[in-house]
């Protein structure tokens, strides 16, 4: 017996790893939605170095070209171009960079500061608890996006505001999803083992309980990534976020709205790169769940 | 189930005391002086500077301010807007109707076509149409509703001109608008195509505000059918003999609705959220375009005055909903 538990030990993370990959490629929407986030990832990362021109040349002998598969479009640019002569292939691929980039960003900050406090929480005296969850329901009272809005206006117009204002808005579900997990891990066993054996409050803290609540909690990152996305879109879209000539997906579609009667390319893009992009990264959502937080299966 | 109302009321307190802090905080740390930003270009004179600054109370220190500030909230005084000299007070609850009667549509959209694309989706499980429902059900969730609605403005305004762009109503009617509806007013009026005009303009924006609730509603009307339809008292109806149609419409789905009631109730935040963003695009005169614009034309007492009520508003219904859940769910009641 005692032979066979040291190996097993060890191969203990790779088997994880395994079984969450099986039940990961059950979902085969999930499978999708991981390759084109991958595409998406791609290209935000080395989005320069594959767009055909430069994200903010304006062409003036090609101003408002359609699409080269429509009468008028040309190869050069693929996607047809913008009210200023921009190649809009080249935004987009641009704009996967700042969408990118504020789903990171957003998702760290509110998972890493909800992580914390929800652990406080959990952890903490009960007037203390008391008093966190009221400051959780106080910011939840408001609609995020009117939040956001108005933090934006306080901060002033920009993309980096616009994530700090969406940080702070999607921080509450951490804190509350944290706090539940760690309040039912609390009740188990091995946290009493751990404390009679003399842990410390910042080893149960963070190394005996976080690990076994983070299913929930990566669930949520995933689910909050494409929320980031939509709402900096939204954002940027209300000229709040993202300004011109960023080529911010939602920036770029409040420069074509005067167009949507003349250039149906100019609104049908911007706004189709970020449904795919939020689309893909809701169903991998969903393939997470499944893999990791069997009783959250909703079937 | 008393102990269980109060402790929730008392749970309401702190949080309003906090939401009223919060709104009144802004006005506070916006960059710009308030005073001067009302004056606008003309500029002001010293004088007149430190009368409006008494008239406001800026002087005074801002624990007292505070304190103004919240007795006037209990009395309905919510001060006064910059730009259009009215209460906020009366100014929100005029435009209230509007909102109101959008997100109705919107709802009654969301949940007559989300409740049976849900039913429909359990029943068929794992076949060709819970897989077609469920997927767009994905794409209604994930969907930039800003975007959606300049689709629809470009394919059934632009492209087929079946709905007007912008408005509640076309402008060659007039009436008095003794309720604020204007599908009640419109009707009242008794002017020929009032109403169909008031009708038309509903149409494009409470599918818009209504395509992620319905998402929502048909996704958890389905995970909630899923579950009833495996209990005994399901299994025991079938063997019965009961038509499938009574079963699934009767016996599953009055089960299945609690969940279902929740997250409708819950979604007055996603409506009032959304309500910004289609509110703007088809110049829909409610909240959401009076928050943007205020915010934009730094119109301070109103961003706050709004935000409050907005907040306050959520508040009450997710109270309500809480306590109605208790009441249908006594399990819940223990906690």
């Amino acid at each position: 017996m005692a032979d066979t538990s040291v190996p097993a030990q060890v191969e203990q993370r790779p088997d994880r790893l395994r079984e969450f990959w099986f039940y990961f490629r059950e979902n085969r929407g999930a499978v999708i939605g991981l390759w084109i986030f991958v595409v998406f990832a791609f290209l935000a990362l080395f989005g320069p170095w594959i767009a055909p021109h430069d994200a903010t040349l304006q062409y003036r002998e090609a101003i408002l070209k359609p699409p080269a598969w429509q009468s008028g479009g040309s190869w050069s640019y693929p996607l047809g171009t913008d009210p200023l002569g921009r190649d809009m292939l080249s935004r987009l691929i641009e704009g996967a960079r700042y969408s990118f980039f504020v789903g990171v960003i957003v998702v760290s900050i509110a998972a890493s500061g909800g992580i914390i406090v929800g652990l406080i929480a959990g952890f903490a005296p009960k007037w203390v608890d008391a008093v966190i969850m009221r400051i959780m329901d106080i910011v939840l009272a408001f609609p995020s996006l009117l939040l956001a809005l108005v933090l934006v206006a306080v901060l002033g117009p920009s993309l980096v505001n616009a994530m700090i204002a969406i940080a702070i808005v999607l921080q509450p579900h951490y804190v509350r999803l944290t706090r539940a997990s760690v309040m039912s891990e609390l009740q188990k066993d091995y946290v009493t083992s751990a404390r009679v054996a003399g842990a410390g409050m910042l080893r149960l803290m963070f190394i005996t309980v976080l690990p076994n609540c983070l299913a929930p909690i990566i669930v949520q990152a995933a689910l909050s990534f494409s929320t980031a996305i939509l709402d900096a879109a939204a954002l940027g879209f209300l000229g709040m976020g993202a300004q011109p000539p960023t080529p911010e997906w939602g920036t770029m579609l409040a420069e074509a709205r005067e167009f949507i009667l003349r250039a149906w390319w100019v609104v049908t893009f911007p706004g189709l790169a970020i449904l795919v992009t939020v689309l893909a990264i809701n169903l991998m959502g969903d393939g997470l769940r499944d893999a990791l937080d069997p009783k959250l299966k909703r079937s | 189930m008393l102990n269980y109302v109060l402790s929730r009321i008392l749970t309401f307190v702190p949080t309003f005391i906090g939401v009223t802090l919060i709104s009144f905080g802004f006005i506070r740390v916006l960059p710009g002086d308030p005073i001067i930003v009302m004056a606008g270009e003309r500029g002001l004179s010293q004088e007149r500077y430190d009368q409006l600054s008494r008239q406001f109370g800026f002087d005074r220190p801002i624990y007292s301010q505070f304190w103004d500030y919240f007795v006037g909230v209990l009395h309905g005084d919510l001060g006064i807007s910059f730009v259009t000299k009215k209460p906020v007070w009366d100014e929100f609850f005029a435009l209230f109707p509007a909102t109101l009667e959008l997100s109705v549509c919107a709802m009654v959209f969301a949940v007559v076509l989300g409740l049976p694309a849900g039913v429909i989706a359990a029943v068929n499980r794992g076949k060709f149409f819970d897989r077609a429902l469920m997927s767009s059900a994905l794409v209604g969730y994930s969907m930039p509703i800003f975007w959606w609605a300049l689709l629809l403005i470009i394919v059934f305004s632009g492209n087929l001109g079946w709905t007007p762009v912008s408005g509640r109503i076309d402008l060659i009617y007039y009436f008095k608008d003794s309720t604020g509806f204007m599908l009640i007013d419109s009707l009242a009026s008794g002017q020929k195509g009032a109403f169909t005009s008031a009708v038309r303009h509903l149409i494009l924006p409470s599918i818009v505000l209504g395509t992620i609730p319905l998402a929502v509603i048909a996704r958890q009307t389905r995970s909630a059918m899923l579950e009833v339809l495996g209990e005994d008292y399901i299994r025991t109806a079938r063997a019965k003999g009961l038509a499938p149609v009574r079963i699934n419409g009767i016996h599953a789905l009055r089960n299945a609705l609690i969940p279902v009631v929740t997250v409708i109730g819950l979604s007055v935040g996603t409506l009032l959220a959304g309500a910004i963003l289609t509110e703007t695009i088809f110049s829909w005169p409610g909240i959401g375009k009076w928050m943007v614009d205020s915010i934009f034309r730094r119109d301070y007492p109103v961003v706050q005055g709004g935000l409050l009520l907005i907040a306050v508003m959520v508040m009450i219904v997710n109270l309500t909903v809480d306590m109605l859940y208790g009441v249908i769910n006594p399990k819940i009641r223990k906690r």
